[in-house]
């Protein structure tokens, strides 16, 4: 699969697949498309080559509303959890339901207030999203992806700014939607410890394709030098520590003329 | 396809095409939207009562200011009786929507476009659609059609306001007589007047209301993009609703 913007390539060959019922994890350093690569995946973006197939169909092959139907399958969580802010927890996590469904209000109320409860939020149900912690507001977004009970779930970037309290919730929630609801899931992060503790399969993306794929485990001890340097957290290697820059002597002493 | 190398005129068409197509998503969707009043309530509640009090303000000043300038005018030629005439005239159709339409821009459009860019630059219109809910259905149209709904109401409270301020200073203050300036005002005012004034509202509302949203959906999901804006906002929609009032004001003297 290919797919680039302004004629630079994101991803070049890129192939990985996600199974079912199994929680396959993307890492890789900022910056090499892993949210882009789950945009592809919903259908916000197309491929330019390739394929990109979801629940066995081509996602660039389907309509409006058949795209809109497969998203219904989905769940996503968002990086900063994306709650509508005019809205409350509870009414956040009713949305898609009132959006999709006609369901008297008391099977509304036992649907959401059994998700929120599920997140152990329960008890925040008429707080609004600017009360909530960063960790509570993505643990409300969780509930609201899971409230129409998807077949698949998508997490960017979960752990990005928790605590490690939050970190450890969300880390067993993600591992609980799977196991208890066998919800294929998919996350893109790049805390390689955490990943490590929840994921079945992981693929090492890097400068738009796989460098390494297997289990958490098998990454650890990958003798491959970016798998290397990902997974040890090394600040200089096959990804370098410095910009591409000219000469640093040459440039100090040629004093102004190298900036000009 | 490039923006940057696009001469003005051609930049001006593809927006004014941008926005038509945008109107015709919005009237598509306006049917389905109207399933859910409860989101259109609360948008007119936001965009229509809670610019109320800076339009009666508004309305009270400008009715004031008609009251003494006509005075002043109408007394050098003995005919003071006719203040409310111009009053009337000049708050229904004129004064009234126009300067509605300017103070809505300004109260309601600007917030209706911080908001929507907000909702964007935060994910929350993705996580819309993603969620397979059409965003322009769900957070577009109810506002669009409360501020479209609110524009011609301030409109007529603004109007109704600005005649008592005429009539407080003219008859009040400046001691013309009551009878001679209702009559007076009575005879000159026909229902073409009146019409003139709603249709303008209504026209500005949607003007208004369309450069709002637009400008929202589609700012730039970034703090300066949502700034920008909300600036165009009220510089498109100020410009719009004068050029529309020539407009509306030639064609309503030629069916007179």
């Amino acid at each position: 699969m290919r797919y680039a913007v302004g004629g630079r390539a994101i991803f070049d060959g890129l192939d990985v697949t996600a199974r079912r019922g199994r929680i396959t994890a993307f890492m890789g350093p900022s910056g090499t498309g892993k949210t882009t690569l789950l945009r592809l995946i919903t259908g916000q973006a197309y491929a330019e080559r390739g394929s990109v197939r979801v629940f066995g169909t081509e996602v660039s092959s389907l309509s409006n509303k058949e795209l809109f139907a497969m998203r219904r399958r989905m769940g996503m969580l968002f990086q900063n959890g994306a709650l509508l802010t005019d809205l409350d927890v509870y009414e956040n996590v009713a949305f898609p339901v009132r959006a999709h469904t006609d369901l008297p209000e008391p099977l509304v109320r036992q649907l959401v207030l059994t998700k929120l409860h599920a997140v152990g939020l329960r008890g925040a149900a008429r707080l609004m999203p600017s009360e909530l912690s960063g960790g509570m507001a993505r643990r409300v977004a969780l509930a609201r992806a899971i409230v129409m009970d998807p077949d698949i779930l998508i997490y960017d970037e979960p752990f990005v700014g928790l605590d490690p309290i939050s970190m450890g919730v969300i880390c067993r929630l993600i591992k609980q939607m799977n196991e208890a609801l066998g919800i294929t899931s998919i996350v893109v992060s790049h805390d390689v410890q955490e990943l490590a503790s929840i994921a079945h399969d992981s693929f090492l993306l890097s400068q738009g394709r796989v460098v390494a794929s297997g289990t958490p485990e098998e990454l650890h001890h990958s003798d491959i030098p970016e798998v290397r340097q990902f997974m040890g957290g090394l600040a200089d290697g096959p990804v370098p520590f410095h910009f591409p820059a000219p000469d640093y002597r040459t440039e100090l002493l040629d004093g102004d003329e190298g900036s000009r | 396809m490039n923006a940057a190398t696009d001469s003005l005129p051609v930049m001006a068409v593809r927006r004014v095409g941008a926005v038509s197509l945008f109107f015709m998503q919005i009237l598509a969707r306006i049917g389905p939207a109207l399933a859910r009043p409860g989101l259109i309530v609360r948008q007119i509640y936001n965009a229509g009562a809670r610019s109320l009090v800076i339009i009666m303000l508004s309305g009270m000043f400008v009715g004031m200011v008609l009251g003494l300038l006509g005075f002043d005018v109408f007394q050098r030629f003995g005919s003071e009786d006719y203040v409310g005439v111009l009053a009337a005239l000049g708050n229904l159709k004129v004064l009234g929507p126009v300067l509605t339409a300017l103070l809505f821009a300004g109260r309601a459009g600007t917030s209706l476009t911080s908001e929507i860019g907000l909702m964007k630059s935060t994910e929350q219109l993705t996580a819309m659609q993603m969620m397979a809910v059409d965003p322009v259905r769900y957070v577009v149209v109810p506002r669009f059609l409360g501020g479209f709904i609110a524009m011609p109401l301030l409109a007529a409270t603004f109007t109704v306001i600005a005649l008592y301020g005429a009539q407080l200073i003219g008859v009040q203050q400046m001691g013309v007589d009551a009878g001679a300036y209702w009559s007076q005002t009575q005879n000159a005012v026909d229902l073409h007047d009146v019409w003139e004034g709603v249709a303008k509202s209504v026209v500005f509302g949607v003007a208004v209301n369309l450069v709002a949203v637009y400008e929202g959906y589609h700012a730039e999901p970034t703090p300066e993009g949502v700034g920008l804006a909300t600036t165009r906002t009220v510089v498109v929609s100020s410009v719009l609703v004068l050029l529309l009032n020539y407009l509306l004001t030639a064609a309503f003297l030629t069916t007179k």
